[in-house]
């Protein structure tokens, strides 16, 4: 692994409009996990220029207490995306989105200019992680090999906007739409052990709807979501964040599993419920998140 | 001489108001003292007729006179008319060194200001001002001081004749012809008449100014015809969609919205909090979202509020028409939803001396639990400046900020960390209006910072786990590290008004705005 942060946690993803002093001098105070300083659709084209000035001084002057701050840079079809990381690498972001990513190529080319602008601007080679955003029904059926193609790359993210655009169909809030493609990039990520992240829900005024997406979402092993308001965070936070019984039981496993092994013990049950080996990553990870969200103090 | 929240008042103004400085808050606790009353005219004949056919004939009936105080409420708020149709009806007579006596005077009185600068108008005691004329009594242009002071301390100074009122003109949305005043059941509706009740007390002269007349007799009257000298109709009193709005859209600026959970966070985590508790909350977008989040859970843990106090508005109504509160007491209505629920059996008018006054056997603000509170600055010894702008100008008023901050067991304060680009967490305020020992939590965007005054709060936060806690110079910090420390605002020497503590002493002075050059 060449960056720790590759698998942080990353439940909520915040699309900010990196032109807007205001959005982006402290959206930590909502405390996402991560920030995304957007360059690329929020941002007129006659703005572009100043979207990035005031995306450098953010990055430079503003201190974000632990937020992870990704910069979406643009479509590798403009002639802005180069400047675009040389002014986001500069600024000290952590890391870069690439939209619109259809083939493995495009995360090369992304992460050769990333190469470049580390170096340029002296930065610790691996420093600045890639994220692929899928946009089409080519880039989600390429979704295996995005995900395979770069040690850099911490996830995928499905951006439902272009892609209910490219199937022909509308965005109906169930989410039949996106069936296949969520179903598909999570099976991918997982495969080549990287993470994945849901698309934006954008009718605020319909929380409700976006709790029902969370949850399923949530159940189908997404990491986390994109979200476009603070109000969408304790949601996010809450659904994410393991029940105390479900991190009683991954605590009690973990140590059972544990004791058992040294006795040579391989099947045995945990309140009333068969447990074995095949149990120990997945309360492994329960325990990980539990102690990311703040949930959990023991000494696992 | 420095005062108790240190704060140097020059010893001419000392010698010239009679005043002393500010020495705590209960320095006037227990001590004795005579009220004062008016002086009045008896109506015994039952042919006498109250009514008068214009302000210029109540004025001459009145006895107007250079140099006197004439007095006004602020129920109409930005929809007033009254002020300055007797003031125009002043100065066409040619009256000089007038002092206004009044509740609050907001941008609706901006065409006081040539009477200001004519010498009409020399003095001006209100608990605030804003718009022009703060920009002109800063500019120096009044001649004589400028007197804040709380609602409370209005009340305070009326009844013991320090502002002792000569003619009370009192806005009505409705009176008979033999002055019986009620704030409901006219074109112009206020709801409550709550801050004139001490005018008709002890004002020489009381003038009732109404745009609906109703038959003898207007009962039940919140002011009573026993105090009433004469009656004068016109056609406008007051613009109703400046007077008592809509309710107010609930915010969806999720900073506000953020702050309002913090301080609901702090309110269900504080001893206090159990059946029967007392609460008051202000009208700006984060207090009523608090009170909605409130609700919330009063409803979810089946907790009843006892009383509620206001400046109320729809959502502490709703409460009480819900049973999720047991009484209101009402000095103000912020919206036509609160005016409307006076029908309410348990919603009760109360006058801003029962409401406030320190100086009377023990006011409601006593009996607070919490106090919901704004600032536009709050320095790091927790004073608060809720009158004078970061720009030295006055801008604001005291309005109940010092009386309930006192009364209630426990003050909260809520206010962004940044007011635009200026810090509104600092090393010291502008100008103190509130003493910091009256203030126990202020609750930001960026945390919540607790008085050390208030270890049981602290600790009972603390163990509740539920708000970002810091210190206030925590808090200080951070927003001096973004926006960076602003030089002081530059005044000249001349003392232009004083602001007053409750009890009327003096906690700070208001100088003179310097020039840019």
């Amino acid at each position: 692994m060449i960056n720790p942060n590759k698998t942080r946690l990353r439940r909520t993803m915040m699309f900010l409009n990196a032109q807007k002093p205001s959005l982006i001098k402290d959206p930590y105070i909502y405390q996402p996990d991560s920030i995304m300083l957007d360059l690329e659709d929020a941002v007129a084209e006659k703005e572009k220029d100043s979207a990035r000035y005031s995306l450098y001084h953010a990055l430079q002057e503003i201190n974000y207490r632990g937020v992870e701050r990704v910069v979406r840079i643009n479509g590798l079809d403009t002639d802005l995306w180069r400047e675009d990381i040389r002014c986001a690498v500069a600024g000290g972001c952590d890391s870069i989105r690439i939209p619109k990513t259809e083939y493995a190529k495009d995360v090369k080319i992304v992460e050769e200019a990333v190469i470049a602008a580390e170096k340029e601007f002296g930065r610790p080679e691996g420093s600045v992680l890639i994220m692929a955003a899928l946009e089409s029904a080519r880039g989600v059926m390429n979704a295996l090999e995005i995900c395979d193609c770069s040690e850099r790359l911490f996830g995928i993210a499905l951006s439902g906007g272009d892609y209910s655009k490219d199937l022909q169909t509308t965005i109906s809030g169930t989410g039949v739409e996106f069936m296949g493609a969520r179903q598909h990039m999570i099976i991918a990520a997982r495969a080549a052990k990287v993470q994945c992240f849901d698309t934006v829900w954008t009718n605020l005024d319909d929380m409700d709807g976006f709790r029902r997406e969370t949850e399923m979402i949530h159940s189908m092993g997404f990491d986390g979501k994109s979200i476009i308001n603070p109000r969408q965070i304790p949601i996010v936070h809450e659904i994410y964040t393991p029940k105390p019984k479900d991190v009683d039981f991954a605590e009690k496993v973990i140590r059972e599993i544990d004791e058992k092994k040294a006795l040579g013990i391989g099947v045995f049950t945990v309140n009333g419920k068969m447990i074995d080996i095949a149990f120990y990553d997945g309360a492994k990870r329960t325990i990980a998140l539990a102690k990311a969200s703040g949930v959990y103090k023991g000494d696992l | 001489m420095i005062n108790a929240v240190g704060r140097d008042i020059p010893e001419e103004i000392l010698k010239a108001t009679g005043k002393e400085v500010f020495q705590g808050n209960n320095y006037k606790d227990g001590v004795r003292f005579t009220k004062v009353g008016p002086t009045i005219t008896p109506v015994m004949r039952n042919d006498h007729s109250k009514l008068v056919k214009d302000i210029h004939e109540a004025l001459v009936k009145c006895n107007a006179h250079d140099g006197m105080t004439v007095s006004f409420h602020h129920h109409f708020r930005e929809g007033d008319l009254i002020v300055n149709m007797v003031m125009e009806e002043i100065h066409k007579m040619g009256l000089k060194d007038i002092r206004i006596c009044a509740s609050s005077l907001g941008k609706a009185h901006n065409p006081l200001v040539p009477m200001i600068e004519d010498g009409t108008i020399t003095r001006i005691e209100s608990s605030g001002v804003r718009g022009k004329i703060g920009e002109a009594i800063s500019a120096g242009k009044l001649q004589g001081l400028a007197i804040m002071r709380s609602h409370g301390g209005r009340v305070r100074s009326i009844t013991t004749g320090e502002a002792h009122v000569d003619i009370a003109f009192i806005g009505a949305p409705t009176s008979d012809d033999y002055g019986n005043l009620r704030g409901i059941g006219g074109k112009a509706d206020c709801g409550v008449l709550s801050y004139a009740i001490v005018d008709g007390n002890h004002a020489d002269y009381c003038v009732a100014i109404t745009d609906c007349l109703v038959p003898y007799p207007n009962f039940p009257a919140h002011i009573s015809q026993t105090k009433v000298d004469y009656v004068c109709v016109v056609d406008e009193i007051g613009i109703p969609s400046k007077i008592a709005t809509g309710a107010a859209k609930p915010t969806t600026d999720q900073r506000k919205l953020l702050m309002a959970k913090y301080c609901t966070d702090v309110v269900v985590n504080t001893p206090w909090f159990k059946d029967g508790f007392s609460y008051q909350t202000g009208v700006g977008g984060a207090s009523i979202a608090s009170t909605k989040y409130l609700g919330e859970i009063m409803r979810e843990r089946n907790i009843k509020m006892g009383f509620g106090v206001g400046g109320l508005t729809k959502e502490m109504c709703k409460l009480l028409d819900e049973g999720m509160a047991r009484v209101m007491l009402d000095v103000q209505d912020f919206d036509l939803d609160a005016v409307h629920n006076l029908k309410n059996p348990n919603h009760h008018r109360i006058p801003a001396g029962v409401y406030a006054n320190p100086l009377n056997k023990g006011a409601v603000v006593n009996k607070l639990d919490y106090v919901v509170l704004a600032s536009l600055e709050v320095d790091v010894h927790f004073n608060c400046n809720v009158v004078v702008g970061s720009d030295g100008v006055i801008t604001g008023a005291q309005g109940g900020h010092p009386d309930t901050a006192q009364g209630a067991k426990c003050a909260i304060v809520i206010c962004p960390l940044l007011q635009g680009r200026i810090p509104a967490i600092c090393s010291e305020v502008t100008t103190v209006t509130t003493p910091g020992e009256s203030i126990d939590v202020v609750v930001t965007d960026y945390g919540v910072a607790v008085n050390p005054a208030r270890p049981d709060i602290l600790e009972a936060l603390k163990a509740a786990d539920c708000v970002p806690l810091k210190t206030i110079e925590e808090l200080r910090d951070i927003a001096y590290s973004i926006v960076g420390e602003p030089d002081p605002v530059e005044f000249e020497d001349r003392v232009v008004g004083i602001i007053e503590a409750r009890d009327g002493t003096i906690i700070d002075v208001v100088r003179k705005v310097k020039d840019v050059e």
